[in-house]
């Protein structure tokens, strides 16, 4: 079981949960599943050719990757965050 | 209002009472309807909607007078279309969004859907999608899957045609798609990098429409393509006529001819004719609405000389008459993007303009005066009225 961090941009789709589990090998795998629990939010991180979107940024624990054939481990956490600044 | 986008197409039917459907922008953006029960005297206002949402577009489907599909992306999140049934009370996701092949030859993914376009009115359910990167989907669900039409897409000339880093600030886009209501294979595009594209056969193949539309910013400035077709609309009227805002300048084309007409060259040297938005007038084919903007030097994109003003032709281009009263007199920077000027298909019929500003302006008699409806919204994009069913 892998616990995700769901980002305040994404909550309308958890129904406000920041915070869910999901199963699954690899980061892929993952946010597969988290798609099947909450459809439609896979594509709005990473787009058709399975890129992480520009603005999105993924950290297994501590680790950022942007490459969702990224291997997880049983009790890993990924941490999906909102990055885009401005002003 | 309300529910009916698109006031001007034939057959929408109601009441007069326009609504203005507005989105915007980057970053704060969302989606406003302004509905008006009194002859659009009032307008009151239902939003926002999807607050922070980019949205580009928000198309009431005149066919059913209630469905309405919003293209909307977020400064993080990738692209979606969301439906509602219910006048933008409720929303659904598509549960398939506009979205390339997975390993695209071109590596293209979606950035942004820039234009939803309801079907040929003998075919209900199917919508289309001009997107940046540029390329078109279309839909047979009524917005809710979405499929790329690979004669456009993967067509051999696509990136000479619409490279996809080609064109406008905000990637290259298809700008527009027009459907000949008389043949729902007959359809013609708006593009950033190829002018004016048309198929015969809705979608399988396409060919350049531009002869003598000028591209100045290429070597050869009436190329086959290349040219930056900013908005196309057929006069409801009289759908061989079509009206084209250029980057270069304002053209009309008379089908079955290919040559295009510089009707800008009548507009006032003073003010030029370039803009981002034309109008055609609901029932006489001879009558449109332009927004000229300032298009010299660093092209500042705002109203020549800080002065607001639309004009209108009334004899197919051959001379234009500036409409101004009620705008700024003078200090009025506005912009107004390609999709944020719009007409109803009322009588007298009503325009609509938005700003970048944040601004909603009316007129409701042709142009003849201008008033505020709107005020302190984000940045415009779009703007689209639509009468009551």
């Amino acid at each position: 079981m892998i616990r995700v961090m769901i980002p305040s941009q994404l909550t309308a789709y958890t129904g406000g949960e920041t915070r869910i589990e999901a199963m699954g090998a690899t980061v892929d795998a993952v946010l597969d599943d988290v798609d099947r629990q909450f459809p439609g939010l896979k594509f709005r991180v990473v787009d058709e050719q399975d890129r992480v979107r520009k603005h999105m940024r993924l950290f297994v624990g501590m680790d950022e990757t942007r490459d969702i054939r990224t291997a997880l481990r049983a009790g890993d956490e990924l941490l999906i965050f909102g990055a885009l600044s401005g002003g | 209002m309300s529910e009916a986008a698109g006031a001007g197409r034939p057959g929408v039917g109601g009441p007069h009472d326009p609504s203005c459907p507005t989105s915007r922008g980057h970053p704060e953006g969302g989606a406003w309807i302004y509905r008006s029960d009194d002859g659009r005297s009032g307008w009151r206002a239902q939003g926002p909607i999807f607050l922070g949402t980019i949205v580009n577009h928000l198309v009431l489907d005149p066919r059913d007078g209630t469905t309405l599909l919003m293209a909307a992306s977020t400064g993080h999140l990738g692209p979606t279309i969301f439906r509602s049934t219910d006048g933008g009370e409720t929303w659904a996701e598509a549960a398939q969004p506009p979205a390339f092949p997975k390993g695209d030859a071109h590596g293209r993914a979606v950035n942004h859907t820039f234009w939803l376009e309801p079907g040929h009115a003998d075919e209900p359910g199917v919508w289309w999608a001009a997107t940046s990167p540029p390329a078109l989907f279309r839909s047979a669900d009524g917005g809710a899957t979405w499929e790329g039409v690979s004669g456009l897409n993967d067509h051999p000339k696509i990136m000479d045609w619409l490279p996809p880093d080609g064109g406008t600030p905000d990637g290259a886009i298809v700008a527009g798609i027009c459907i000949d209501p008389r043949d729902a294979r007959h359809m013609y595009l708006a593009t950033c990098s190829a002018g004016v594209l048309e198929t015969t056969d809705q979608g399988e193949t396409w060919r350049p429409l531009n002869r003598n539309v000028e591209a100045s910013f290429l070597p050869d400035p009436y190329p086959e393509y290349g040219q930056d077709a900013h908005q196309i609309a057929l006069a409801p009227s009289n759908p061989d006529r079509i009206w084209q805002q250029n980057h270069c300048g304002i053209y009309r084309l008379d089908r079955p001819s290919e040559e295009w007409e510089r009707i800008g060259n009548a507009m006032p040297r003073e003010v030029g004719d370039i803009g981002f938005s034309i109008v055609p007038h609901a029932r006489c084919a001879d009558t449109a609405w332009v927004f000229p903007m300032d298009g010299t030097d660093v092209w500042p994109r705002v109203s020549p000389g800080g002065k607001p003003a639309v004009y209108r032709t009334r004899d197919g281009g051959g001379s234009w008459e500036r409409q101004d009263r009620g705008f700024p007199a003078e200090q009025g920077w506005f912009t107004v993007k390609r999709q944020a000027f719009c007409g109803d298909a009322a009588d007298p019929m009503g325009l609509y303009l938005g700003t970048t500003g944040g601004e909603i302006w009316m007129s409701g008699d042709e142009g003849g005066s201008w008033r505020q409806i709107a005020a302190h919204l984000p940045e415009i994009y779009s703007v689209v009225a639509a009468p009551v069913r």
